[in-house]
């Protein structure tokens, strides 16, 4: 054991007025971060003596500190870490002293595991930012810092850790301050803190260091003690995202959710953020039974002065600082999933209490975290920033991230694998959206569709190239154009000479293909007509999204099935042999994968029956499905 | 009652938001009531959450067979006491084969009569999630593990593709056949959740209180032999001495120790002196190194 004459093996006593503070530790791969945690659960007593022996056993198998306890060896929980010496995952470690119990989420240093310390940064007030007084900053280190700032932190301590090894140097130690200020100068942090330390050998870690008499300031542990970690929160206007009504009877009717800003006092008056409604708080049921207010963070059950419609999604909020309602936004988004992110493609939004599908509709550009500066991106890959326009489904409340971190930030959940595929931070919402309301139109879809006696839609046609789209979408028009009903067919082909000629074949241009293909077919069905749609649209989420477009009952999949082989055979357009001879990059059913659907409403085999009984199957849908209203 | 430090009321606050959350995303949603320590904090949270309205959703007890017999009355009180909608299940296949700790030794025993009896059951039941009281300081794999902690089909873990969790916007979409375990207590540790049963008053098995038990030494733990069914040893003779237990499970594999602690205050302050961890006296994660990872990939909890 190191000079251990100042440790104290007293657990403290929690007290009465114990707060909480949850720090991250970041830093770059070999700066000492697990070996600080480890220092500060021995020397706070966290560590247990049945703990330290598997400590000491593991040290000798896989530890780098020869006799000595690898502290590292305690957080690298999982198996493949300590097979490796490296730390793979957010670990969350626990201690304590009379005056605060502290969290600490230990996050990794490794490039490629961004998104983890994003994570861990996500739900922490603080950051003690390491560096190796050897080696002073890196891009390791200016990297974490441009992260925690992102994420919103505001406290930083700058642990200028292994002192020792470079003789308790205090010239050294204040070139690196100097230099991180300089640096932190564009981030925006509230306060710097740096401390000259040794984690290894405990200097300035819980007590004074007597080897740099010099440090006028507090050991480390003092310093995360005296951290202020929850004044802004309290200050910010009042905010409830509602999880849920408990209604056990017919006399109770509560809203509960925690608070995400300011303070709720009874009897004032509150506006449910997407209808305006405005009720007063009659009751504020506490986990310590009725209150006359609650703060930040307290779980509450709110009882309203009357009754209003209010469901999980909502929010709560003062009535002159509401947030702002809108389904269109600029974001920061870390993008965390190996797929790379494509504007177009439809995710789904977790923003409070509140899932809703959105797409990235722009990336406006990528941010290099080494410097703060814009890139250009057409797409964001694991572990890239980009700022980025975002549009949901449906309008959803929310504030700026800068303003409350609870209700400016979001995740996108990838809709196929359900993985969280990134995490965002609100900037502001898009003026267009914001500023450009729809206009409510006097003759609407339902005059325009009842005047050609037809309840518009639109069919739209996926399959390989080659399987009959076309052919039996041709003769479909023409029975319905024959029978007096009013159609329109979109063609891939067509479209791609005016209005989709800026877009080539990558994976991001046919998402964008799809879409603006949707928001034509969404216009037509609006003047009434039904529409019909031919496009191999391989991807099953860009149909989802086209989908999701329009009303209920408005759009028809149908799956025009031929195998490959057939395809090929035929192959009426001489793609499929430039195809195989790698003249076509990205073709589907060759080099791009095609996605079936999964429940079409109709599917056509079309070496099954002839393209026109095809065709008789398509239009006795429609009239199945109360399309058409026949004289 | 003692007034709540700030961390407790944070603590609490952020364990009933997590409790909300499961109650409101999931389809069939069932709280794991162990009746150890944590799930009795667990049951007083949830139970504060949907105050005044009633407990939204089942426990379900894994029953081994071989708990402490007070276990078994304790949460048969509680549950009537409480009015609660309690399963218990046992794996009877288990049972037929006559697997137990004492015959099948510790290993195969908690295989198949706690991690089969518990995908079991989940399955029988068809709950897709389900709320335990396991808290990230008990164990390092565990400090890992995700608040929402995402199973795939088969109840497996993964603890390499974990969904990344970020401010309290848990990712609760689940695939056919997937499940969640969800872990309110997550950022508690093993003396916050003795601070909250002396502030809010909460009853737990008395076998946490010390008191003159017979006990038997046995590889190192002293072992409280609750029934004949655990034989003596020759030369072994159950001594009565003053002992607690830290955790509860299986008698045959829970240590207990030496303790003049009677109350809560008591443990409290036996703690601060402590210098050995909750598990220690757990027979079963002595192992191997890594075996709670081991275990909880195959759907232990």
């Amino acid at each position: 054991m190191p000079e251990s004459g100042q440790v104290s093996l007293e657990r403290p006593q929690a007290a009465g007025g114990q707060t909480l503070l949850r720090f991250l530790t970041c830093g770059s791969v070999d700066d000492g971060k697990s070996t600080l945690i480890g220092r500060l659960l021995y020397e706070s007593a966290a560590l247990f003596d049945d703990q330290l022996a598997a400590l000491e056993r593991d040290s000798r198998r896989h530890g780098t500190t020869g006799e000595a306890i690898d502290f590292a060896l305690a957080l690298d929980g999982l198996e493949a870490e300590r097979e490796q010496g490296i730390t793979i995952d957010v670990a969350y470690r626990y201690f304590s002293t009379p005056r605060r119990k502290f969290i600490v989420a230990d996050t990794p240093g490794h490039e490629q595991y961004t998104r983890n310390m994003a994570t861990g940064a996500s739900n922490c007030e603080a950051a003690v930012l390491l560096v190796d007084a050897r080696k002073g900053l890196l891009a390791q280190t200016r990297r974490h810092s441009i992260i925690c700032s992102l994420l919103g932190i505001r406290r930083v301590v700058l642990a200028v850790n292994k002192i020792d090894l470079v003789a308790f140097d205090r010239a050294r130690y204040e070139e690196i301050c100097e230099e991180y200020r300089a640096f932190a100068k564009g981030l925006d942090f509230a306060a710097i803190e740096t401390v000259p330390l040794s984690a290894r050998f405990g200097d300035n870690v819980t007590v004074p260091s007597e080897r740099t008499p010099w440090f006028a300031g507090a050991p480390l542990l003092a310093t995360l003690e005296a951290l202020d970690g929850e004044s802004e929160a309290a200050a910010r206007s009042f905010r409830l995202p509602v999880q849920l009504v408990i209604r056990p009877d017919s006399d109770f009717r509560g809203f509960a959710g925690t608070i995400a800003g300011g303070v709720l006092r009874k009897g004032a008056v509150v506006k449910v953020s997407h209808s305006g409604q405005a009720a007063s708080v009659a009751r504020i049921v506490t986990p310590g039974g009725d209150a006359e207010q609650a703060k930040t963070g307290e779980a509450v059950t709110v009882v309203l002065s009357k009754e209003i419609d209010v469901a999980r999604g909502d929010v709560l909020a003062e009535p002159t600082q509401l947030p702002e309602v809108a389904n269109q936004f600029s974001a920061n988004l870390i993008w965390m999933q190996p797929e790379p992110l494509l504007p177009g493609r439809s995710y789904l939004l977790r923003l409070g209490t509140k899932f809703t599908p959105a797409t990235v509709t722009t990336i406006k550009h990528r941010i290099n975290v080494n410097t703060l500066d814009p890139l250009p991106a057409k797409a964001l890959e694991a572990n890239e920033i980009g700022v980025v326009n975002i549009e949901t489904a449906q309008a959803i409340a929310f504030d700026a991230y800068r303003d409350n971190r609870e209700t400016g930030a979001f995740i996108l959940v990838d809709r196929e694998t359900r993985a969280t595929a990134g995490a965002g931070m609100i900037l502001h919402g898009l003026r267009r959206a914001t500023n450009v309301p729809w206009q409510a139109l006097s003759v609407d879809k339902r005059t325009r569709a009842t005047l050609k006696r037809q309840a518009p839609c639109t069919l739209w046609f996926t399959g390989l190239s080659g399987a009959g789209k076309s052919t039996i979408a041709n003769l479909v028009e023409a029975r319905l154009s024959r029978d007096g009903f009013h159609t329109m067919m979109l063609d891939g082909d067509n479209l791609r000479h005016g209005l989709n000629r800026d877009l080539g074949f990558s994976d991001a241009d046919r998402v964008e293909n799809i879409r603006r293909v949707g928001e034509v077919a969404k216009i037509l069905v609006e003047a009434g007509l039904i529409v019909l749609c031919c496009f191999i649209s391989p991807f099953r989420a860009d149909r989802r999204a086209v989908r999701e477009r329009f009303d209920a009952g408005e759009f028809l999949e149908i799956f025009v099935d031929a195998p490959l082989a057939t395809c090929i055979e035929r192959d009426p357009k001489g793609l499929y042999r430039k195809a195989i001879d790698g003249r076509i990059p990205n073709f589907t059913g060759i080099s791009s994968a095609y996605e079936p659907p999964e429940s079409p409403d109709l599917v056509l085999e079309t070496q099954a029956a002839a393209p026109d009984e095809l065709a008789e199957r398509v239009v006795a849908l429609l009239e199945a499905r109360g399309h058409l209203r026949r004289a | 009652m003692n007034a709540l430090s700030p961390t407790l009321r944070r603590l609490e606050a952020e364990a009933i938001h997590i409790i909300r959350e499961a109650a409101a995303e999931f389809r069939k949603p069932v709280l794991l009531y162990s009746i150890g320590k944590d799930s009795s904090v667990l049951l007083h949270l949830a139970l504060k959450a949907f105050r005044p309205g009633r407990l939204p959703f089942p426990l379900l007890h894994v029953d081994t067979t071989w708990k402490f017999k007070d276990m078994i009355r304790f949460r048969d009180d509680t549950a009537r006491r409480l009015g609660l909608d309690l399963i218990v299940h046992v794996n009877a296949d288990g049972l037929a084969r006559g697997i137990g700790p004492v015959a099948s030794g510790s290993s195969l025993h908690t295989q198949v009569m706690k991690t089969e009896a518990l995908r079991q059951a989940l399955d029988r039941h068809g709950f897709d999630a389900a709320l335990g009281g396991a808290r990230r300081d008990e164990e390092r794999s565990r400090a890992k593990e995700r608040v929402f902690s995402f199973r795939s089909a088969g109840h497996v873990w993964d603890p390499r593709t974990q969904r990344p969790e970020l401010w309290r916007l848990f990712n609760t979409r689940l695939g056919p056949g997937e499940s969640m375990r969800v872990f309110p207590l997550s950022n508690w540790t093993e003396i916050d959740v003795w601070h909250y049963v002396a502030a809010e008053n909460i009853p737990v098995v008395p076998l946490y209180f010390a008191a003159r038990r017979p006990v038997v030494e046995r590889d190192g733990a002293m072992i409280l032999r609750d029934d004949d069914r655990l034989p003596l040893l020759p030369g072994e003779t159950p001594a009565l001495k003053s002992v607690r237990f830290r955790t509860l499970g299986c008698y045959p594999l829970t240590g207990a120790i030496e303790s003049e602690a009677a109350t809560v205050e008591d443990i409290i302050a036996e703690m601060l002196r402590s210098r050995n961890s909750e598990r220690q006296g757990r027979v079963i994660d002595r192992d191997e190194t890594a075996s709670m990872e081991r275990k909880k990939r195959e759907g232990y909890f």
